[in-house]
């Protein structure tokens, strides 16, 4: 196919010819072309299917504001929907698809949706499928879900690498038509920090759509000299392709650059890369967006702004029709016109709103004025145009001019509020910018370029000089000042036909009016009911009419009827980029323990706890399945000795002469008088009397302690005491560090563990049951002279230590212990086989100590000192804490000893319907218990404790199962603990 | 956010941890007269103002300084910020 509306001229390079693809068909186009110049350049109309009739829409601008010509890119997993064939460069190979429709773009089946559309008007979701109601499941969701929605998804995993960058600044520049080019000049002269961001991929804006002069030469020559000139300066960045989407607090600013969207293959560099700017000062030069008028079927391809049909002209050297009319307000559009003639694209009309004198005569152009356009024709390319003269124009573009809208939208992302001006007829940046920011040019409603080029000039001027910088005195280059009039004129009322407000969303006139009339009048309710302003493009091109018809229709002026709130982002940001790395395995740094080597070697699998990567079993032998690792690491250990990597736990290290009242305040119980060498269980409560934390504190000196934490909330406890000693006790002299990755930490339980111990404490520390008994700590030495730290206490119930050395002896340890253990058949286990000891000795973890249990409910209510002021125990004395109605821990096993139990299942008495006036309570762990040979649970039962062998049910509705359970202590093995004060 | 953090200087709020209203440093004591009374107007009675409040932030991802940031609600413009261990003392928490 061969590029029929090219004309001579424009910025792109002839000499490099590309060839891409659209719906199947090769074409070619230009390098700086993109994917909409270039199927333009082919004569391509019809590039996509409206969202709610499906009508057949053409390409409307040039920019990223284009509403219509949302495009599928690429193939399989790097498939890349809802893309503005405007923004997208094209390049050697691309495959563009249409999208939004059922069979081929041409015949769309979902086009009967627009035969339909008296049925489908504002609000049709919520009147039609409001009934019956048991529809809405089975019948309209699905109908609903499969209609709607653009593009498609591959359902693959985005093979793309996105990245996240951090950038600083004294003075952002956003955007770089003249205002902003001329605004990073200047700031740039000052000597400031300068970032300079343009979501183009070439500098200049409008100046490169225009046939401009400025100092001298042309508009597009003087942006090339300006940014070269900005290219040297060493405090001055520029970055193209680069999207600023939202202004964040205290001068911060995010920003998407497509690194390689323009390339064929990102060759495994990032795609895009989010970018947070901190910026010293703002200046927004984001320019104005052109906005069309509505009249009858107004929505053809074919009926495009004027302004992107003098850029298609201008930059890509093309005619967006064989035969051009251009429809205007203001004195704007007549330079469409103009412009197109000069480059030799045939111009068949100019229809202006407004009685006056003809503006500039251009030969060979009819003029018309006090008129509209109130219809067209033409289904899948425009025909023809009918004017409220009567007169029928036989045309295939038709160039509307509807006045120009400041892309105010930064200024609005704190806030803000725009405010009207009647003269331009639109909204400008209102007073309460975010603070550091400042707006110049088109953005400011300051059309004229050389009101621009003056206006950026002094902007950056102003903002170097609250920065301390002094202003570089060189002035705005010369330039011309346009006419620019306007007289406001929104949609044509002699059209009968429906008159389209948002392209993208469907809305017409008649929907906008319909909401007025049936109260959604403010611009917010107008926006929801209607989807008006909604999607990829937020209703850029059709908010401020929308508006505008609103505001008529109540008869009131448009800053009565306000504008809806600008949030960011100013243009679409693809999740990839949000996310940056931080995704699968990288979402988050995991952390690994000291043993992970040993344990990788020795058939461990892993599972995460918190940010932990902990060993959950080691596979032996043939074992087919993980109950018979768990249960031979249970049974083993309980027989004779097993080891399990206990690093994880959260270390708290604590000294100063007021160490002891710091604990006292944290834990509910007394460690005031703690011994020096003692080791002690304490809980922890929060103010409100609700379990936060428990764990065991060892003193090693008068004013030295170690405190364990749970793993999961190692990092909330330690900020905790932090609380308490900054905010609440500022003068008491204690200090407290983290040292969780200071040692490596080893539990070694079991009958045997004490003869495994002795074979590595060195021989000056006794380790007798006399010398060393439950819960003793000390600081000893091991393998001759490495220090040490020793802990007898237990989580299994079993005679067992834990025993820490430094971190860098952790891989050393490990091996040390099991060689030393060999001869009494020493075990490794993991998190499972801890899990099942526990629950055989009813001790509780996360699972019970939900942030809803108190130590009441734990059944540790007496521990909570009344003696002593200390976090919680005041409001944990409340009588509903403390009435005999609340939930107890109890064991739970089931009547069946066949019968497995479900963590999560409910209790209720037998006979009760399941209910939540009959809940009793939940089942929080369950295990199979290889010492008792059958499955045990724990969990909260109401009045729990004062029903020992009851039989209750453990029913769980989600699992449809039904289990009888009888009500037990929750000490499982060995009640007396015998075991580990052996 | 920006928070200015007296020692130091300004921090991105990314690295804080943010608790809630600085009251939470005016903690009554088990043994004051209507204890009960008081730990509940302490803990659970807060004033929710628009504009000007002061809050807890703790500097989790830096040196672990509680800090009072004293920030308007409606615009996060944030006028004074102290070190809570300070502050703790001028509230008579020294002991």
């Amino acid at each position: 196919m061969t590029q029929d509306m090219r004309l001579d001229g424009g910025l792109v390079d002839r000499s490099r010819t590309i060839s891409f693809s659209w719906n199947g068909k090769t074409m070619q186009g230009y390098q700086g072309d993109t994917l909409a110049a270039a199927l333009l350049a082919n004569g391509v109309k019809l590039v996509g299917r409206s969202f709610k009739y499906h009508r057949p829409r053409g390409i409307f601008s040039a920019g990223s504001e284009e509403p219509n010509a949302l495009v599928q890119l690429r193939k399989g997993a790097y498939q890349e929907p809802n893309t503005r064939a405007t923004v997208a460069e094209l390049f050697e190979g691309l495959e563009a698809t249409s999208q939004n429709h059922k069979g081929t773009l041409e015949f769309d089946f979902l086009a009967m949706n627009d035969l339909a559309s008296p049925f489908l008007s504002a609000g049709f979701y919520y009147k039609t499928f409001m009934w019956p109601r048991a529809f809405w499941e089975k019948v309209y969701e699905p109908f609903i879900r499969s209609a709607a929605g653009l593009g498609a998804l591959s359902g693959e995993t985005d093979p793309d690498v996105y990245d996240k960058g951090y950038l600083h600044c004294d003075v952002l520049v956003i955007g770089s038509g003249p205002a902003g080019l001329s605004a990073a000049l200047a700031a740039g002269r000052s000597g400031a920090e300068v970032l300079l961001c343009d979501e183009d991929n070439v500098f200049g804006g409008r100046l490169n759509a225009e046939t401009f002069k400025v100092g001298g030469t042309s508009g597009v020559e003087w942006a090339r000299n300006a940014v070269a000139e900005l290219e040297v300066m060493d405090n001055v960045r520029i970055m193209s392709r680069t999207t600023v989407y939202g202004a964040f607090d205290h001068g911060i600013y995010g920003a998407l650059e497509r690194k390689t969207d323009h390339l064929r293959s990102a060759n495994g560099k990032p795609r895009n890369i989010a970018w947070k700017i901190y910026s010293g000062r703002a200046i927004l030069c984001a320019g104005a967006t052109e906005r069309s008028i509505a009249f009858g079927n107004n929505d053809r391809p074919g009926v495009m702004l004027a302004g992107s049909v003098r850029a298609y002209a201008n930059r890509w050297g093309v005619a967006t029709g064989k035969s051009i009319a251009v429809f205007t307000n203001n004195d704007d559009g007549w330079r469409t016109a103009s412009d197109l003639v000069e480059v030799g694209a045939n111009v068949a009309a100019v229809i202006d709103s407004r009685e006056i004198e003809p503006f500039m005569n251009i030969p060979g152009v009819s003029v018309t004025v006090g008129a509209g356009v109130c219809d067209t024709t033409g289904r899948k390319a425009l025909k023809s145009v009918t004017l409220t003269t009567g007169q029928t124009l036989d045309v295939d573009c038709l160039a509307v001019a509807g006045g120009w809208s400041p892309n105010v939208h930064l200024t609005c992302h704190q806030r803000g509020r725009p405010s009207w001006r009647e003269d331009i007829a639109a909204f400008v940046p209102g007073g309460d910018l975010p603070p550091g920011m400042s707006v110049a040019g088109a953005a400011n409603g300051v059309y004229g370029t050389r009101a621009c080029l003056v206006e950026g000039r002094a902007a950056a001027n102003a903002a170097v000089k609250e920065l301390g910088f002094t202003a570089s005195r060189k002035g705005a280059d010369k330039a011309e000042d346009e006419p620019a009039n306007i007289t406001a004129y929104w949609h044509v009322k002699e059209s009968t036909k429906r008159a389209w407000v948002d392209l993208q969303n469907d809305v017409t006139t008649k929907d906008v009016k319909q909401a007025e009339q049936e109260g959604f009048r403010s611009v917010e309710h107008l926006k929801r009911y209607t989807t008006m302003g909604m999607a990829t493009d937020q209703g850029k091109t059709a908010n401020v009419l929308g508006l505008a018809i609103m505001a008529e229709a109540r008869g009131k002026s448009i800053p009565e009827t306000g504008t809806t709130i600008f949030r960011p982002p100013y243009s679409p940001v693809p999740f990839g980029a949000l996310a940056g790395r931080s995704k699968g395995k990288d979402f988050q740094p995991y952390r690994i323990t000291p043993s992970d080597k040993w344990a990788r070697e020795n058939g461990a699998s892993f599972v995460e706890t918190g940010p932990w990567l902990r060993a959950e079993w080691y596979v032996k032998g043939d074992e087919k399945g993980w109950r018979d690792s768990v249960d031979r690491e249970v049974i083993e250990t309980r027989k004779s000795v097993g080891i399990c990597d206990v690093t994880t736990l959260g270390k708290i290290d604590i000294q100063g002469r007021d160490a002891a009242k710091l604990l006292n305040m944290a834990y509910a119980n007394g460690f005031a008088k703690l011994p020096v060498g003692k080791t002690r269980y304490g809980i922890m409560l929060r103010e409100d009397g609700i379990c936060m934390d428990d764990g065991t504190t060892a003193r090693l000196g008068e004013n030295h302690f170690v405190m364990t934490t749970t793993t999961v909330n190692a990092v909330a406890i330690y900020r905790h005491l932090d609380f308490i000693r900054q905010c609440l006790y500022p003068d008491w002299d204690v200090h407290i560090m983290s040292v969780t990755d200071s040692w490596a930490q080893y539990a070694v339980a079991g009958p045997n563990s004490r003869n495994l111990l002795y074979k590595i404490v060195d021989e000056e520390f006794d380790l007798s049951n006399e010398a060393f008994p439950f819960m003793a700590c000390a600081d000893i030495t091991i393998c001759g002279g490495i220090p040490a730290r020793l802990f007898r206490i237990s989580f299994s119930g079993e005679l067992a230590y834990e025993i820490a050395v430094p971190s860098r002896y952790g891989d050393s340890l490990i091996r040390i212990l099991h060689k030393a253990g060999k001869e009494f058949n020493v075990v490794p286990y993991g998190l499972e086989a801890l899990s099942v000891m526990r629950i055989e000795k009813g001790h509780a973890v996360a699972s019970e100590l939900t942030g809803q249990t108190t130590a009441q409910n734990l059944g540790m209510g007496r521990m909570i000192s009344k003696k002593k002021d200390c976090i919680g125990n005041i409001l944990s004395e409340r009588e509903y804490m403390n009435s005999d109605e609340i939930w107890n821990l109890v064991g739970l096993q089931p009547v069946d000893k066949a019968m497995k139990l479900d963590g999560g299942s409910h209790f209720i008495n037998k006979g009760d319907a399941p209910r939540m006036d009959t809940d009793l309570g939940w089942m929080t762990s369950v295990a199979y218990s290889p010492t008792l040979g059958h499955h045990i649970g724990l969990g909260f039962v109401k009045a729990g404790s004062s029903r020992m062998g009851d039989v209750i049910r453990a029913w769980d509705g989600v699992r449809k199962k039904d289990v009888e359970v009888e009500i037990v202590s929750a000490h499982f093995f060995d009640p007396d603990g015998e075991r580990l004060r052996g | 956010m920006i928070i200015n953090h007296p020692l130091l200087g300004p921090r991105d709020s990314s690295e804080f941890y943010h608790l809630g209203d600085a009251t939470l440093i005016d903690r009554p004591n088990r043994e004051d007269v209507n204890a009960a009374e008081a730990f509940y107007e302490y803990l659970y009675v807060r004033d929710n103002p628009a504009g000007k409040y002061c809050e807890l932030w703790y500097h989790e991802q830096g040196d672990r300084s509680w800090l009072v940031v004293t920030r308007d609600t409606t615009t996060h413009e944030i006028s004074e910020v102290k070190l809570a261990s300070d502050e703790a003392r001028a509230r008579g928490r020294s002991v």
